[in-house]
């Protein structure tokens, strides 16, 4: 083993750390928002229903590098695209990146909490009524924190997912630890090694995203611990 | 109406579309992940097996390879398949005498790269197929004198892909949007093939598209034949009823 070069991978590969984490956590937070608005708008509305089950549907049937490369790639083929406000952002491989990978989170993330708004109990949902809450209050104090909650295990599950996408994100030419990995193979060819370092970075922060959801968990179910006397 | 007709022009089997280099890379697509798939399957008994099984040494390297594939990115272990490969047959190669470089195909590395992380997901799979095997079944085959491998057949195996299909048919969905990875190897699969229409027509935008509903196409129809074999395994149990 060549240690003096595994040392020097990995301080290159850590340099990428901070793009992989922004990456993911900007992701992850309008992904997450995007979930729930579907997942509500599929409870409440029978052409809602209709709209995310569709979206859904296109976005778990594709790949995502496609779903990148047709925002990157395919959306500058149109003038208007060109000549709109958004272009700014649209020609740079970071927001389309982040836009693919939102969209791409929200509609596994929708089924999640879809699964979670499922679980909430009638009787919580009738006693809320009974008390004379609005929908719009009981969606906010009943029903959104139950379902969360229940959903939070399975999200964790889809962050981790979300941390090893963004590694897509150096096809559009990000470097991140993906795209620095592959630097450094195609310049060294000692892909084993790169393999290792960039493999143990990813492992310790999917590692430590398990540990804080568990964490959260832990905290926001009280009502399961076991009586401590 | 005209743009319908331009559109049809350029993906369509005319002398200026580009529909047989789609077919081809459909089948190509089709192919690959088959293949992974099936290699995933090999893997993933494996694993089972070694998770499953008494053995310390096979518990723990059945858990560090699910652990280590499932935490990493598909596109690096890609990667490891393509330059290592490429490395082992080189040097390979030299031990046999043969000089210059050598390569794994496109084809060799996706197989074996998303089999590899196919088969971890496999693994899961099939190990909590086995253990929802109620305890009883098992132990009435035993009680009737089956040996290990007839009881491997008739009961083992019917139970395993009864429970196990429906999360097997999540891991063939999930292999089939991964072979789009392999584009990076330069296989012309799907994804490689629109992105070289795309870059030498000027038309990004159709050829994604174009991509897109391929895909939708494959996903869809193989999710409905997964949905039927999964009503084929619950004929016997619908017949005892």
């Amino acid at each position: 083993m060549d240690f003096d070069f595994l040392g020097d991978t990995m301080m290159k590969l850590l340099a990428g750390v901070p793009l992989t984490l922004q990456l993911t956590a900007i992701s992850v937070a309008i992904g997450a928002a995007l979930a729930i608005l579907l997942a509500v708008l599929r409870a409440v509305s029978r052409p809602g229903e209709y709209f995310v089950r569709f979206y859904v549907f296109c976005l778990r049937g594709t790949p995502l590098l496609l779903q990148i490369f047709l925002i990157y790639y395919g959306l500058g083929q149109f003038a208007f695209v060109r000549e709109s406000i958004l272009w700014p952002f649209l020609r740079q491989p970071y927001w389309c990146a982040i836009l693919a990978l939102s969209l791409n989170t929200a509609a596994y993330g929708s089924e999640i909490v879809r699964g979670g708004l499922q679980s909430v109990p009638a009787g919580a949902i009738e006693a809320a009524r009974a008390a004379g809450m609005s929908k719009l209050l009981m969606y906010r104090r009943i029903i959104l924190p139950l379902a969360l909650r229940q959903a939070l295990p399975a999200y964790g599950n889809e962050m981790v997912i979300m941390v090893k996408s963004t590694s897509l994100a150096s096809i559009v030419t990000l470097m991140e630890v993906s795209g620095i990995s592959y630097a450094i193979i195609s310049e060294t060819y000692r892909a084993l090694e790169v393999f290792l370092c960039a493999g143990s970075i990813y492992l310790v922060i999917n590692f430590l995203i398990t540990r804080a959801v568990a964490a959260v968990e832990y905290r926001i179910t009280p009502h399961l611990r076991p009586v401590s006397t | 109406m005209d743009l319908l007709i331009d559109y049809v022009t350029l993906i369509g089997f005319g002398p200026t579309g580009w529909g047989w280099q789609l077919a081809r890379a459909t089948f190509l697509t089709i192919s690959v992940s088959a293949c992974a798939y099936l290699a995933g399957l090999v893997f993933g008994t494996l694993g089972a097996w070694g998770k499953l099984s008494a053995s310390r040494a096979a518990h723990g390297v059945t858990d560090a390879y699910t652990t280590i594939i499932r935490g990493v990115p598909d596109l690096l272990v890609i990667y490891l398949f393509y330059f290592g490969g490429s490395t082992v047959m080189t040097k390979l190669g030299q031990m046999f005498g043969a000089s210059g470089f050598w390569g794994l195909n496109g084809f060799m590395v996706g197989v074996l790269a998303v089999g590899v992380v196919s088969g971890a997901y496999q693994t899961e799979v099939l190990r909590g197929a086995f253990l929802a095997i109620p305890k009883g079944e098992i132990e009435a085959a035993r009680a009737v004198g089956m040996g290990r491998l007839l009881m491997l057949r008739r009961i083992i195996g019917p139970r395993v892909l009864r429970f196990g299909l429906p999360g097997m048919g999540n891991v063939w969905q999930q292999v089939l949007k991964e072979s789009a990875l392999i584009s990076v190897t330069g296989l012309a699969e799907i994804m490689r093939q629109i992105h070289i229409g795309a870059g030498s027509t000027h038309q990004p935008f159709d050829f994604y598209v174009t991509g897109f509903l391929l895909y939708l196409a494959l996903t869809t129809v193989s999710g409905q034949l997964f949905r039927w074999a999964e009503g084929w395994t619950l004929v016997p149990e619908r017949r005892a009823a």
